[in-house]
């Protein structure tokens, strides 16, 4: 019952069922930085994490 | 939440437009701000020649994307700055910009820095002992010459640059901090040309990077996604990690901020400030114009890197 979030070599769990706004914040990732997709496709905040699906947050901040 | 136009699922929320887009819709609504912010600022025409500087990111493909479906004569500039720290990263950029070109038929212009002068950017700064272990300055100051040098020398009107709203908020918010009025009086979506150097535009200045991020995925833009390895930890991505930690709280801080200054700075806030006036020297050595008399800061690098090498 449980979703994996996955920022570059980085993994995080969260619990199924939870918005991908509250899965955030749980794992402490500003949603402003990150683009959240779900087999390719974006989703937005409001979206309900699915149990066993896999999350890929793409980081939006580049720079130097 | 549903597109705000068609009313089917939606992909992208702006929540300081309040304006949420589904995938057709938000590819529609970027070209169309874009040429909007082109006009708004007076930038260019469809009838000149833009050049736009392109470095295998998402913001500078984008932006030649958006550009090319706009309609407007736009070819591309990459620089080869020799970064590689394990990760091959000017090749790899350089592949995707040329892939990039290849797939949309466009004019791809390419300096490569170690064919030039010798030497790649994290060997010259080495060399030329500037940036406190850091070739960042040293790449900036590159990278502006190179792209003048280019613009100026093949013709063109104007120079493009991917500049996005993070990247003049977190430059703005630097500036600020110190109050240094001699960059904050020219910091603009457009510098105009002078003597000897080229135009200067930024159509993306008033995106967040998270909205340049979206465009190029739904648009199936392939960039590159690793970071430079020098930029890991720099001072611009501290100042937008806490303009976003900002925006999270405060919708619209961000652009407000940058939109704010731009206002201010139309209304004279900070033309009392001393602004050298550039191009009034021209270098010896590359015919650019320069600040102070005698050789520019990029040649002086050049001999001192050449000299020390020896």
């Amino acid at each position: 019952m449980t979703v994996k979030l996955i920022l570059r070599e980085q993994e995080y769990e969260v619990k199924a069922g939870m918005t991908l706004l509250a899965a955030l914040q749980k794992i402490n990732i500003l949603p402003e930085s990150v683009i959240a997709t779900r087999d390719g496709e974006l989703i937005l905040e409001d979206e309900i994490l699915r149990s066993g699906e896999a999350i890929k947050l793409i980081s939006v901040i580049s720079g130097g | 939440m549903k597109c705000r136009t068609c009313g089917q699922k939606a992909v992208v929320n702006m929540r300081q437009h309040k304006l949420a887009l589904c995938k057709e819709h938000y590819l529609e609504w970027i070209p169309e701000q874009t040429d909007r912010f082109i006009n708004k600022y007076r930038m260019f025409n469809k009838e000149e020649k833009i050049l736009v500087a392109v470095s295998g990111g998402k913001d500078s493909l984008s932006l030649w994307d958006i550009l090319v479906r706009l309609g407007y004569k736009a070819d591309g500039l990459y620089i080869g700055l020799g970064i590689d720290e394990g990760i091959a990263y000017s090749s790899e950029s350089h592949r995707l910009t040329q892939k990039f070109a290849e797939e949309h038929q466009l004019t791809l212009h390419v300096v490569d820095m170690e064919k030039e002068y010798g030497h790649s950017i994290p060997v010259m700064a080495e060399l030329s002992h500037r940036g406190k272990g850091r070739p960042c300055a040293v790449c900036g100051l590159t990278k502006r010459h190179a792209m003048n040098r280019i613009a100026r020398d093949l013709g063109y009107d104007v120079l493009a640059t991917g500049h996005n709203l993070d990247d003049e908020a977190a430059t703005l918010f630097g500036n600020t901090l110190v109050w240094s009025t001699e960059f904050l009086v020219r910091q603009s979506p457009l510098l105009p040309e002078s003597k000897g150097l080229a135009r200067k535009v930024k159509p993306l200045c008033r995106f967040y990077e998270k909205e340049m991020t979206a465009y190029s995925l739904l648009r199936g833009i392939e960039y590159i996604y690793e970071e430079c390895p020098f930029s890991v930890g720099s001072t611009s991505i501290y100042y937008k990690q806490l303009l976003n930690e900002l925006e999270n709280e405060r919708p619209g801080a961000k652009l407000n901020f940058y939109l704010k200054f731009l206002e201010a700075r139309k209304q004279g806030l900070f033309a009392l400030a001393v602004v050298e006036p550039a191009g009034l020297n021209i270098c010896p050595t590359c015919n650019q114009p320069t600040s102070a008399p005698g050789e520019c800061s990029f040649c002086r690098m050049v001999h001192k890197a050449k000299a020390d090498e020896k």
